[in-house]
């Protein structure tokens, strides 16, 4: 008898499941429970977008695409990185992947050799580490402060960095933070990288979900364009989660090798998708504008809303996530979410999801209807008094 | 002014706080603008909207295409005003094509509308016929879709 255990990757079976999805588990037995738990938005896409897809298919698009992607969305990328954020990127500097996740593993393992350190600023999302680990990489954990906002400071990636640093992982707009890296804080970190030879993974899923302040990315200071690839994607901004589709864009000899490692794993994004997110990026920005205001109406209304309750939090300036410190009752993150969960029938997640750091936090998302969050607010109020 | 009539007219229980935060705007300006427009009969009014086939009350709506004798001047305004003062009357618009009026009408049975149709709308002076069509199915009405699921469909966190 074979013991399957025994045959399984050793990093691989050191790997930790997903804190989020052990709670997700726990809540998906017990029926009506208010969740404000989902790291993805309420919106359908589109019709526009989700017609494009359709007449695609209509049209017999059914082929594999370039291993790259099709020509025409790398363009369309480019010219929305441009238009958007202000970043110069050609079709040749682009990668099209299956979601921000697959960009963030072929970048990792592309750019790291056994042994090299990545950075990795906490809390965020819980990829990092795991797909760091499966290259042979050790990740190097950098716990930002509630007291800096969460924010990565030059200061602490300074003390981080040795001569094996290979890799700086960029996770802003931040889930489950959503603190963001201003020009000014970006320019300090890009001080500390200046003449070395890291690289950065510039994480930036989030970037079109920012309020009040438009996102900058680290490739438009001075001399990070040449060391940053950036990951991004279509599932926030556009509300195209199910999809599967994000990209990278980067200096053009990493994309080469990584459109390599692409081609033997992936071969290619699914052709559909890729068809609707050219229409997504031509006729799209008045959909993630309309789609960023009214998260924006629900962050003030939650940020609100928990303070009222007598919970101490940060204003989050990006993504849709909100981190409210809730270690003051006595109870620890998971107690706390457990027991929220259990007797209010209200679930958020546990911040130690995101990090040892995490203690003492939760993350509640509000990619909810107003009314929904409203309705969970309540419950969190009985239970906060209760515990009062 | 545009991005706020249209958000209103999406979703008029929005505060007034929370539109000028979507608009990047002050509260009170919000207010005043909102003013203005209610002044000059821009916004006509705020409403529910109410699918009846979900509740017990019994209700028909039909479309009614009425045609009248061709008036000169303001004629056909002047058959508007004698029509649309019916409270049964939900609509009343003026078309181009092979009739002249379409009117929209709700009550509780179909004999009840046929009936008002026959009493009080073709009778009207320079009404020359109607021809009355009953809604058997409302799928999206005022830009609402009437049976779009309400359930969450985001079956995972994600990770």
């Amino acid at each position: 008898m074979i013991d399957h255990e025994l045959m399984l990757s050793d990093t691989l079976k050191y790997i930790k499941p997903s804190g989020i999805r052990k709670f997700f588990d726990l809540l998906a037995d017990m029926g009506d429970v208010t969740a404000l738990t989902v790291g993805q938005p309420d919106f359908v896409t589109p019709w526009h977008i989700r017609e494009a897809a359709i007449q695609s298919l209509e049209r017999g698009h059914t082929y594999y695409t370039s291993n790259s992607g099709l020509p025409e969305l790398r363009a369309e990328i480019c010219s929305y990185m441009k238009r958007r954020f202000d970043l110069d990127y050609t079709p040749g500097e682009a990668l099209i992947t299956v979601g921000g996740s697959e960009a963030i593993d072929v970048a990792v393992r592309s750019l790291v050799n056994p042994g090299d350190e990545v950075i990795i600023p906490m809390p965020s999302f819980v990829c990092y580490e795991p797909i760091a680990r499966m290259a042979g990489a050790v990740p190097v954990i950098i716990n930002t402060k509630a007291e800096n906002g969460f924010k990565l400071t030059a200061n602490e990636l300074r003390a981080a960095i040795t001569p094996k640093t290979k890799l700086l992982v960029l996770p802003f707009p931040n889930n489950p933070t959503g603190a963001i890296l201003e020009r000014e804080e970006l320019q300090a970190i890009a001080e500390v990288l200046r003449g070395t030879n890291i690289a950065i993974l510039s994480d930036e899923i989030y970037a079109e979900l920012t309020y009040g302040k438009r996102h900058v990315s680290i490739a438009s200071i001075e001399g990070m364009r040449e060391r940053t690839i950036i990951a991004s994607g279509f599932s926030k901004a556009y509300a195209m989660t199910g999809w599967r589709l994000g990209y990278l864009l980067g200096p053009a000899p990493w994309i080469k090798q990584m459109t390599k490692l692409h081609q033997y794993a992936i071969m290619c994004a699914p052709t559909v998708s890729q068809f609707a997110a050219v229409e997504a990026l031509k006729n799209g920005d008045d959909d993630i504008a309309g789609m960023a205001a009214e998260y924006n109406r629900r962050r003030v209304f939650i940020t609100e809303g928990l303070r009222e309750i007598g919970i101490e939090v940060m204003e989050p300036q990006g993504a849709f996530y909100i981190y409210p410190y809730i270690g003051g009752f006595g109870l620890s993150s998971e107690e706390f979410c457990q027991r929220l969960l259990m007797e209010e029938k209200c679930a958020i997640v546990p911040g130690t999801a995101f990090g040892e750091c995490g203690e003492g936090y939760a993350r509640i998302s509000y990619a909810y209807s107003v009314r929904h969050i409203e309705e969970a607010l309540e419950k969190i109020k009985r239970f906060v008094d209760k515990l009062k | 002014m545009e991005k706020l009539l249209h958000l209103l007219e999406n979703d008029a229980t929005l505060t007034h706080k929370e539109l000028a935060l979507m608009l990047s705007k002050e509260e009170g300006d919000i207010k005043s603008m909102i003013r203005q427009l209610e002044k000059d009969g821009v916004i006509l009014g705020y409403k529910a909207i109410v699918d009846w086939d979900k509740t017990e009350k019994e209700t028909v709506t039909a479309l009614i295409e009425v045609k009248v004798m061709p008036q000169r001047d303001d004629g056909f305004d002047k058959i508007a005003e004698k029509i649309q003062n019916y409270p049964e009357i939900k609509g009343l618009y003026l078309m181009s094509g092979g009739f002249d009026f379409t009117v929209l009408i709700e009550g509780k049975t179909m004999k009840e509308v046929a009936y008002f149709v026959a009493r009080k709308l073709a009778p009207i002076e320079f009404v020359t016929a109607t021809a009355t069509h009953f809604v058997l199915k409302t799928y999206k009405y005022n830009g609402v879709i009437y049976n779009s699921p309400k359930k969450d469909l985001r079956e995972s966190d994600g990770i």
